[in-house]
């Protein structure tokens, strides 16, 4: 059966140091070729510094129907950030 | 011939070498197997075009006519070209492509590297640049021979059947005539006979593990170096000086 | 955060401008309408390869060469972009492929139309990817995400299209008589294949679908078309071209132009398969979609037994 090959997603990382960020897909049967494939399409204007390519199917994504769930249980939680706490008043580098 | 003068030839054949490779690669936009590989094909005719450039702006400053690289290259005629024969041969299928882009990238690879050494400062920065967009290149070409001699019956005897033509034109990438051996003294020019024995063994282990058998080495094609070329290269250069030729006044 | 239950949950989404997501609750109205309008962007971008492929070979200096082909490459990767946001509603590039074959799937009109000369080649650029642009600028902000994220990469690249173009014509214009001719010759034969780029009149095709409800088209045929015409005749008139059309003049009153009527039966018969170029199209298309068949059949089959090789 004819086919286009399989979908892999594409991370880049613009520049020494920062996060890989998912830049979007290509198609390929293989690791070298999704990874030049991936170079071939998503660094032609100098996007890049790293690249990084995962067959789609082994993305887990969570359902927007349980991100009630999932995410609005940390609204509450505010003593996790700093301007939680008060702190004293001349108190330095705190 | 004086130095400048066999300077100004040798430059011209690698200019012309990237040039009619990057026309012949340019034709397969739009006509890829998949749509990866027609943006991947793209890119490495862009390289030889811009490598093209680069040298052929090199071989007028050389020649002093007053000439640009555009009119290296839409100017003159079939005789006057010194591309390697490899480099002109039509397209035919991918595997062909894949096949001629292998034994031109390697041999390349090993070319660049020794020029990147030149004692001539422009062709050996031109050189260093272009090892890089040859390294890739060689990858791609040789990742594509694992898949296609080791993928299907059909692909493996598609593969088998470009490596067995293209093999009597890899000789001509080796000769070499009064310019090399008078720049080669000069440190500007390399011993192509040194590059032979290397392009020799990475080829045949490339072959190998692509489970292609290596031809014999039968009787080789020559000439390009004098400008004796194949029927192809004439419609090459046709279709490519064509709005140059018909329009001589106009620029563009 | 919401979280898309239902179809209320959807139109909820909607009409606070938050984009929908690909595992959010969708109306089949709506993934319908995408999954046709994305499709039919990928393949233009795809079939929009061919016209200006066809002067690669014979651009006319190394320079020229370098960004025509730069050029077609990122239609090519814009198609590719196209098919990939398709492909999160559930639908494989194969079957997009096929569903073009079929012609159950449409392209834009325009790569129907022959590209003649190397003005043409600016034409292209200047009028056809001018008016694309137009489109896929308010396209950025359409409800579907991955459309929208495909479409601001696109716009970001295709901004030295229509410059490219635009320096083609321009260049032409400062030639020769031959030159100048060609130029004002294309202009003739693109304008208004162009100006049907945006579609029927809006008294033809209502503002009140499903596209507008749904937010997957944010301005409407007419506006587009208009805002198209009333950019590019400034740039005609400086470099000395001259619109193919008699009854183009600036209305103060709503200032922008008014412009003669769009021949409408041409762009019906064209698009209903009689224009120059609709059968070479498909027929390439589907050409070298089979001669490819072979090496996508060899480099799976390298993959299972390189795969295999890997598991023992």
């Amino acid at each position: 059966m004819d086919t286009q090959l399989d979908l892999w997603e594409v991370f880049i990382q613009s520049k020494a140091g920062s996060h890989h960020v998912h830049a979007g897909s290509v198609h390929a049967s293989d690791e070298a070729m999704a990874l030049q494939n991936a170079r071939d399409i998503y660094t032609r204007r100098n996007e890049g510094s790293s690249l990084w390519v995962v067959p789609a199917k082994y993305i887990t994504a969570s359902s927007s129907a349980d991100a009630d769930m999932l995410f609005d249980p940390a609204n509450d939680k505010i003593y996790r950030h700093p301007t939680f706490y008060i702190m004293p008043e001349g108190a330095k580098q705190i | 011939m004086t130095k400048q003068e066999a300077l100004y030839k040798y430059v011209l054949r690698l200019g012309d070498h990237a040039l009619i490779q990057g026309h012949r690669l340019s034709e397969w936009c739009s006509k890829g197997p998949i749509l990866e590989e027609d943006l991947a094909l793209t890119n490495l005719a862009l390289d030889n075009i811009g490598r093209a450039q680069a040298l052929l702006k090199y071989a007028a400053e050389l020649q002093g006519l007053g000439n640009t690289e555009d009119d290296l290259a839409y100017k003159r005629g079939e005789r006057e070209f010194y591309n390697s024969l490899m480099s002109e041969l039509p397209t035919g299928d991918f595997a062909f492509t894949i096949a001629k882009q292998m034994l031109i990238s390697v041999f390349e690879y090993f070319q660049f590297t020794a020029l990147s050494h030149s004692a001539d400062e422009t062709i050996a920065g031109i050189a260093a640049k272009t090892l890089k967009e040859v390294r890739y290149h060689m990858m791609h070409a040789r990742d594509w021979c694992y898949r296609l001699g080791k993928g299907t019956e059909e692909s493996n005897r598609r593969l088998q059947n470009a490596i067995n033509e293209l093999w009597m034109f890899t000789g001509d990438l080796f000769e070499m005539n009064d310019e090399d051996k008078m720049l080669e003294v000069l440190d500007i020019a390399i011993d192509l006979n040194e590059i032979k024995t290397q392009f020799d063994t990475l080829v045949q282990t490339i072959l190998r593990e692509s489970d292609i058998r290596i031809p014999e080495n039968g009787y080789m094609q020559t000439g390009s170096k004098k400008g004796i070329h194949t029927e192809h290269l004439g419609h090459v250069l046709t279709e490519m000086q064509y709005l140059q030729r018909a329009y001589p006044d106009a620029t563009w | 955060m919401d979280a898309v239950h239902t179809i209320s949950d959807f139109q909820h989404k909607i009409d606070s401008d938050l984009n929908i997501e690909p595992k959010d609750v969708m109306p089949d109205k709506y993934r319908t309408h995408l999954i046709r309008q994305m499709s039919q962007h990928a393949h233009s971008e795809v079939i929009g390869m061919q016209p200006e492929g066809n002067w690669i070979t014979r651009a006319p200096s190394l320079r020229a060469k370098q960004i025509l082909l730069a050029k077609i490459q990122d239609e090519g990767g814009h198609g590719l972009y196209l098919y990939s946001a398709t492909e999160t509603l559930g639908i494989s590039r194969d079957e997009l492929i096929q569903q073009l074959h079929e012609g159950k799937a449409k392209y834009s009109n325009i790569f129907n139309y022959p590209a003649l000369t190397w003005a043409d080649i600016g034409a292209i650029g200047w009028l056809v990817d001018g008016a694309a642009i137009v489109n896929q600028v308010s396209l950025q902000r359409t409800s579907y995400g991955p459309y929208a994220r495909a479409m601001f990469r696109i716009c970001k690249e295709e901004s030295f299209h229509q410059r490219q173009g635009y320096e083609i014509m321009a260049n032409m214009m400062k030639g020769t008589a031959a030159q100048r001719e060609m130029a004002q010759d294309a202009m003739n034969r693109w304008w208004w294949p162009s100006l049907m780029m945006f579609g029927p009149h809006d008294s033809d095709s209502p503002h009140t679908g499903d596209a507008f409800q749904y937010k997957i088209k944010r301005k409407s045929n007419d506006e587009l078309r208009q805002k198209f015409i009333d950019k590019t005749v400034q740039q005609a008139e400086v470099i000395g071209l001259t619109i193919p059309d008699p009854s183009l003049k600036w209305n103060e009153e709503k200032e922008s132009y008014d412009h003669g009527e769009i021949n409408w039966d041409e762009f019906k018969s064209v698009i209903s398969g009689n224009g120059p170029c609709n059968k070479q199209r498909m027929d390439h298309h589907i050409k070298y979609h089979q001669e490819g068949a072979w090496v996508r059949e060899a480099v799976n089959a390298y993959a299972q037994r390189t795969q295999r090789a890997e598991a023992n």
